[in-house]
């Protein structure tokens, strides 16, 4: 097996990502501001004045750190499959910077870079507003950014893996229903899994984004309990699954 | 260093579709050499082979004396490339493009700022930079694509149909630029399908035809060997054609059937003119051969089902 030809252009792949970003964050930002707040707003405030105390917790506190997690996961996902592939088949951004000494796997690492800083960004932003709305209550908090670079770099990979493996643009509809939706749901942003039927729990583990509202509810509200679990299983898949979209989009740049 | 790119025995297969099979060629340092050939005759796939896009399947290629695929990075910080599509980024401004592009080759702050100056106005494009490149016309972005392709000054700049699709006014633009790159002593390499561009600018060219190298060599030399100096061509001729010969006798070299017409290749065009004179042709056309009548003959024949 080769091993992939990575350099430090990867980190020029992604200041060009970044170059774009600067131009169009305001817009950016605020969209993919809107929804998690909506959702804090409408079921937090609103179905939450009907839900008993989770553990302990309120409902807005218990849903706020799930939604770090997921805002964070949906951001990534989104441009490692419809913003990745526009750069590649639409744009031919790809083939312009491969003329440079920047090589295919520069090029994918790059993305899975800008991925996971995209939702390192939209998570922390979350991670703001529950500060400001005093549903922070631990200093552990602090370390929800980095694990969500971590998890971005994951989430990222298991996009570009899609794009990799089915690159239409409405292949991207089925991802979101079949594979972002159904993980968004289950995997206790909005409801503890211990009331779920035995089989769509055990199912549950292995969702990522369990682990990581774990990690972000555990940070933001100081209980620690299980996280060193969650974040191993995290690191542990996203180590594993890294070299897969190397390999994918290579195949699929040098058609 | 006289050669830039050697290829020996170079080609390329897509699963089983051979689009190179297996061609020599060597580009001299400073000339312009021209890939020539109708569109699927494995031009781009061979220049994107040397600009290290898509692995050879079979023979060997040195580009700067550098192996391909072997030594991919160091080969292209050194070249220039121009693809066939204008890839301009579309999210970057008509500046922000080359200086982006720069930081690849890390090149950056005031050099960056300075070369990309440079280029803009070599280009014709001053004023251009805060624009975004879809506002520009086409002419104006395949300049910028161009001079993008020089923010490393690179000693060869690979240009893939670098005029198909522009009016004679921004072609003729583009090829001043070439002129200008030539004599400060870049190499050139292009594809066309364009004849007088292949006339104009290369100083040596190959003609390719599925996958395959059919002639090569300096454009007038290719007409002198392949045609001869001159062309009747006779409208409506191909029915006749045996008489039209017949009359002809010694004084044609070769002839070629393109659909309904013949066309006599030979020295003397008007003494041919003449002796065909009396057979009631309406269209009896006599020019001097071109490029255009060695790449008729090498590859046109069977396009009209011979």
């Amino acid at each position: 097996m080769r091993l992939p030809d990575l350099s430090y252009l990867t980190w020029r792949v992604l200041e060009r990502h970044l170059a774009v970003f600067r131009r169009t964050w305001v817009v950016n930002l605020s969209f993919n501001f809107a929804e998690p707040i909506l959702y804090l707003a409408a079921l937090g405030l609103g179905l939450g004045a009907y839900v008993r105390p989770i553990a302990g917790m309120s409902y807005l506190q218990y849903l706020g750190p799930g939604l770090i997690a997921s805002s964070s996961m949906l951001s990534t996902a989104y441009e490692c499959t419809y913003g990745a592939f526009v750069r590649l088949e639409f744009q031919k951004v790809y083939h312009a910077i491969l003329a440079t000494p920047v090589s295919v796997e520069d090029l994918v690492m790059g993305d899975i870079l800008f991925g996971a800083f995209k939702g390192l960004l939209y998570g922390t932003v979350i991670l703001v507003v529950l500060l400001a709305l005093g549903l922070v209550t631990s200093p552990w908090a602090l370390l929800v950014p980095p694990v969500l670079a971590v998890t971005g770099v994951l989430f990222a990979s298991v996009s570009l893996i899609w794009t990799g493996l089915f690159p239409h643009i409405e292949s991207f509809n089925y991802f979101f229903s079949l594979v972002m939706t159904p993980l968004f749901l289950f995997s206790g942003v909005f409801f503890p899994l211990n009331g779920l039927p035995p089989f769509m729990r055990e199912l549950a583990w292995f969702s990522p984004l369990t682990h990581v509202v774990n990690l972000t509810r555990g940070l933001v509200l100081g209980r620690l309990a299980g996280l060193p679990g969650d974040f191993l299983w995290v690191f542990v898949l996203t180590a594993a699954l890294l070299p897969l979209p190397l390999r994918l989009m290579r195949r699929l740049v040098l058609k | 260093m006289s050669a830039v790119v050697v290829a020996s025995g170079l080609g390329k297969e897509f699963g089983r579709v051979r689009a190179v099979a297996g061609i020599d060629f060597e580009v001299r340092a400073g000339e312009c050499f021209g890939f020539l050939g109708p569109n699927g005759a494995g031009k781009s796939t061979t220049v994107r082979m040397i600009h290290c896009f898509l692995p050879p399947t079979a023979g060997r290629l040195t580009v700067l004396g550098l192996e391909v695929p072997g030594q991919c990075r160091r080969i292209k910080r050194q070249l220039g490339v121009v693809p066939q599509e204008n890839n301009i980024d579309p999210e970057l401004k008509v500046l922000e493009n080359l200086l982006v592009y720069a930081r690849f080759f890390d090149i950056s702050g005031t050099d960056a700022l300075q070369r990309a100056q440079e280029l803009l106005a070599f280009f014709g494009l001053e004023g251009k930079g805060n624009e975004r490149p879809d506002n520009l016309s086409g002419g104006m972005k395949r300049r910028l694509t161009i001079a993008r392709a020089l923010i490393n000054k690179p000693r060869l700049l690979l240009l893939d149909e670098p005029t198909t699709g522009l009016d004679p006014q921004a072609r003729y633009q583009v090829w001043q630029r070439l002129f200008r790159l030539k004599e400060e002593g870049v190499t050139l390499i292009l594809t066309t399908h364009y004849m007088e561009e292949a006339a104009q600018l290369c100083d040596r060219l190959v003609i390719m035809d599925s996958g395959s190298i059919l002639a090569g060599g300096e454009p007038d030399r290719l007409v002198a060997e392949h045609t001869g100096r001159e062309v009747v061509a006779v409208g409506e001729g191909a029915a006749r054609a045996l008489e039209v010969e017949d009359r002809a006798g010694s004084l044609y070299r070769d002839k070629l059937v393109l659909g309904q017409d013949l066309f006599l290749y030979c020295d003397s065009g008007r003494e041919l003119l003449a002796a065909l004179g009396d057979l009631g042709f309406s269209r009896l056309l006599l020019r001097p051969a071109t490029l255009e009548d060695v790449y008729l003959r090498l590859t046109g024949g069977k396009e009209f089902g011979e």
